[in-house]
């Protein structure tokens, strides 16, 4: 007996709509079974997992700061994987960004530097995000170098360039010598939307992005080139769609996006720059984008979703010390059972019994 | 073998008392929709029948046949296997039953060998090695030569038709499904795969056959089953019906002649080409050599020639898939266009048309709508500011339906869910509708049946008596003989002088596909490169 992966003939629409929702279903029942291995009540595991952090106010306010840099990177990363492009570094474009952001913040600290800081911030960390991921694109466009390896190996040099400098150049002086910049100035602060709250002006511009990204995809040529040339790239080629200048171009425009969600990050809810200021979101986006579908209202979900895993994992280890790596766990269960599901559209399952094998042999 | 034909006559069923039909369906029924792309079908398939199914574009045959194979389920209706009625789960269960089949678009991958290929669609757990054995016998005892070690991308159309054929027979079928087997081949490449089927009748297989050559029908099927709008008509003995008879089963009326207008007046030249040489991109692909002809406004040039001899490579560079670093060698429209993209052309007003309906012309998972944006978006007032009028792209899809007859489902469906023929038709509407100064077409007729490609011919004729130039590459000597005012031939990425229509006689026509030329100084010319 054989199991083999069968083609479908017709592309199942329910199926395509489902399996996000069979993916979450079955990584729950995986933690589950996890939770009781660790020893802990599932049942109260999964409150302080998915109901708790929606109770009150701190919580929901924090799932979406969480969730803006998760749609953000993610919507960029779906241009990407829409046109065949793999962009696997958000997590070093995320970081770049978020260093070269703070270089301006740093440079003007304790100045009578005005409101201009925070968009020069802004722009300067969206172009060092881009420009971050052209090297991949051009890598692969020039010399045919895989764009996975590249785009991934990047992430240390950003992660290690950034430690570099909190450590030594941009170290605060009167830090008590932590590897951090001093607190940024109010002119260099991303404004919060509530008094006194968590939330953010950075999840308006997340908002805007998702919107962007709809029109994009929904109602430009462009949009429609990126999905052309990953669903059918000869035909896009013969349509005078150039496959090259899209990697270019949505790694230039996901890189940006990377970008911008590290400055956001580290002069909105973090405030300064220092080691470990990314819980994984270059990463978790990639999780967020598939889950997602690819599309971006998809993406607006499923990022408020993991967002909610990242809080509740936080609440479930105050309440239960269960530890936060769980929540790694849980997102990497969530990744594969989301892939498989998706084979699903395309394929079935299909038992193959061999004794047909002898009945050919003798006939 | 003649004692046989005419003792196994099938129609009607009766004499085949003792025999049950291998195969039958009763009442077959798929729905997409509230479509009915089939409607309570039956049809009785003999042991050592060759058995035609024919129909109009999106009459329900593809559709049939792929039920039988068990790629979709029938809404309704059963399939009885040897007298049992069976539910296939899949295709793989077909194959197990010993049901083949080889399809009317290839499902090959481009970039693995013929022995890949072949060992993927293959659900048996011999080594490679034995299968690797295994095709190689098979395709020598069947006299389809195959290396199996070359990767499919380097193959013409009839050596790919010849993995997906081969692949079927190791399998050993007691039946054999073929759709439109011929469509793409040459007459010679036609003929053989006729011998090979006579044989396969002969080993006491069952064989059913879809084409629209009602000739190449006439010729080889014992019997024909007749489809029209999703229903059976008729089934009948071809031999003891014409041409025109079965045409008139099939489309329920008449079928129109294709008429050129008399007095075309060709006008200036819309294309040249000037010494157009062109390394292949790929390994094996042909070179192009020193290729030049001009085409004038109000002209058909066809190009003749067996499939794999540089036709694809001179595509790609008239579309401008493939750029030439000479701008002169391809001039349109008076301007020297060889360096420009295809979009560039197409503003300049060309138009193309690509042999492979699927993947090339169309993305197949993509509507009708966004495959008229496809092409349409260089130059059709598609676009606006970068955003794209979906009214004007629905209207697209709405023209060339009402003018080529594109017969679907819905309003706006994949390109993939409509029939071979009627894809096509969607594809060559789409570009004349543009119209055209220059048309580059391959195949315009590939697949599609009797009445829809007198349209499309007619519409070829049409664009051209408006004063477009229109060069069609064709396998189908009628059909060049039918539309062409001159007729060149492509041999080993070289073009012959173009004769005219009145002078092309079949003799020289084949001549020439065969690398022979017509005067003494070409021969030497030819011995000597
Ligand atoms: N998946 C699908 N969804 C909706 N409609 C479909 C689908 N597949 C086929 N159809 C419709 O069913 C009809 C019959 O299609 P089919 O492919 O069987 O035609 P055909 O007789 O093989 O034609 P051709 O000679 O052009 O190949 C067509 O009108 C087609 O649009
Ligand atoms: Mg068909």
């Amino acid at each position: 007996m054989q199991l083999v992966l069968e083609k479908r003939a017709e592309r199942s629409g329910t199926i395509a709509l489902v399996s996000p929702l069979i993916a979450i279903g079955l990584t729950i029942v995986t933690m589950v079974i996890l939770f009781a291995i660790l020893g802990k009540n599932p049942l109260l595991a999964l409150h302080a997992y998915f109901i708790a952090p929606l109770t009150d106010g701190y919580s929901l306010q924090e799932i979406a700061v969480k969730a803006t840099p998760l749609v953000m990177i993610a919507i960029g990363l779906s241009l990407c994987y829409l046109a065949n492009a793999w962009n696997i570094g958000a997590e070093g474009q995320f970081l770049i960004g978020a260093v070269a952001g703070s270089w301006i913040a740093v440079k003007t600290q304790g100045t009578d530097a005005g409101a201009w800081v925070l968009p020069a911030m802004l722009i300067l960390a969206a172009s060092a995000g881009a420009l971050y991921a052209l090297i991949p694109a051009i890598c692969k466009v020039k010399f045919g170098a895989s764009e996975i390896l590249t785009s991934l190996m990047l992430v240390y040099v950003a992660d290690l360039f950034l430690d570099y400098l909190v450590r030594g150049p941009w170290r605060d002086p009167h830090g008590f010598n932590f590897p951090t910049t001093a607190e940024f100035d109010p002119v260099a602060t991303v404004p919060l939307l509530i008094e006194g709250g968590r939330l953010h002006l950075g999840s308006i511009i997340a908002l805007l992005v998702v919107a962007a990204a709809v029109i994009l995809l929904g109602r430009t040529i462009k949009g429609f080139e990126i999905r052309v040339v990953g669903a059918a790239p000869r035909a896009a080629r013969f349509g005078g769609f150039n496959a090259d200048q899209l990697i270019i171009l949505t790694f230039a425009v996901s890189g940006a996006l990377a970008g911008l969600a590290g400055i956001i990050e580290v002069a909105g809810p973090v405030g300064h720059l220092q080691p470990g200021i990314s819980p994984g979101y270059g990463f978790t986006a990639i999780i967020v984008a598939f889950l997602g579908r690819l599309n971006p209202l998809g993406i607006l979900i499923a990022g408020l979703f993991l967002a909610l895993t990242f809080i509740g994992g936080e609440q479930a280890q105050i309440a239960m010390k269960i530890p936060l790596d769980v929540t790694k766990v849980f997102q990497g269960i969530l990744l594969f059972y989301v892939l498989a599901c998706d084979s699903l559209i395309l394929y079935r399952f299909k038992l193959v019994f061999p004794n047909r094998q002898v009945t050919r042999g003798a006939g | 073998m003649q004692a046989h034909q005419r003792m196994l006559d099938p129609t009607p069923n009766g004499q085949n008392s003792g025999e049950s039909p291998l195969l039958r369906t009763i009442g077959l029924t798929k729905r997409y929709g509230d479509f009915l792309a089939n409607d309570s079908i039956d049809i009785d398939i003999w042991p050592r029948e060759i058995h035609a199914l024919l129909g109009e574009n999106g009459a329900g045959k593809s559709t049939l046949v792929k039920a039988i194979y068990g790629l979709i389920q029938p809404s309704a209706g059963e399939i009885r296997w040897q007298g049992q009625r069976i539910v296939l789960s899949g295709p793989s269960e077909a194959r197990s039953r010993g049901i083949g089949m080889v399809f009317q678009h290839f499902s090959l991958f481009d970039n693995l060998t013929v022995a890949e290929n072949v060992a993927l669609g293959l659900d048996g757990k011999e080594s490679f090695k034995d299968m690797s054995a295994r095709l190689e016998q098979v395709s020598k005892t069947y006299g389809l030569p195959l290396d199996p070690k070359r990767e499919v991308w380097q193959l013409s159309v009839g050596e790919r038709q010849r993995i997906e054929i081969v692949r079927a027979l190791m399998q050993d079928p007691k039946f054999l499904i073929l759709d439109e087997p011929t469509a793409v081949l040459t007459p010679q490449e036609a003929d053989q795969l006729f011998i090979v089927l006579e044989r396969l009748k002969a080993e006491g297989r069952a064989i059913l056959y879809i084409s629209h050559k009602l000739e190449e029908v006439k010729r080889l099927c014992d019997t024909a089953t007749i489809l029209r709008g999703g229903r059976k008509v008729e089934t009948c003995n071809p031999r003891l019906e014409t041409a025109a008879s079965l045409a008139r089963m099939m489309v329920g009326g008449e079928v129109k002649e294709v008429k050129a207008a008399s007095g075309r007046k060709t006008t200036l030249p819309r294309l040249v080409v000037n010494d157009l040489s062109l390394a292949p991109a790929e390994a094996h692909g042909v070179r192009l050599e020193h290729i030049s002809f001009e085409l004038k406004g109000g002209e058909i040039l066809g190009i003749a020639g067996v499939a794999g001899n540089g036709q694809d490579e001179l595509f790609a560079a008239l579309s401008g898939e493939r750029l030439s670093k000479d701008p002169g060698t391809v001039v349109i429209e008076g301007i020297a266009a060889g360096h420009l993209s295809i979009t560039q052309r197409r503003k300049l007003g060309a138009a193309f048309v690509p042999e492979e309906r699927l993947g090339h012309g169309t993305a197949p998972r993509m509507k009708l709508s966004e495959n008229a944006l496809l092409t349409g978006h260089a130059a059709s007032g598609m676009v606006r500011r970068g955003f794209i009028d979906t009214a004007a792209t629905l209207k697209t899809v709405d023209r060339a339906t009402e003018t080529f007859d594109v017969r679907k489902a819905k309003r706006d469906p994949e390109a993939a869910s409509l029939s071979g023929g009627n894809l096509q038709k969607f594809i060559v509407g789409r570009e004349i509708l543009r119209n055209p100064a220059v048309l580059v077409v391959s195949q315009p007729t590939w697949g599609v049946d009797a009445g829809a490609a007198a349209v499309i011919r007619q519409a070829l004729l049409d664009l051209a008596t408006a004063g477009a130039a229109v060069l069609v590459t064709s396998q189908d000597l009628d059909e060049l003989a039918e539309i062409a005012d001159r007729i060149a031939v492509m041999f080993h990425g070289k073009l012959s002088a173009p004769l005219a229509a009145s002078e092309a006689s079949r003799e020289k026509l084949g001549l020439l596909m065969g690398g022979s030329s017509l005067e003494p100084k070409e021969v030497a010319h030819a011995a000597g490169a």
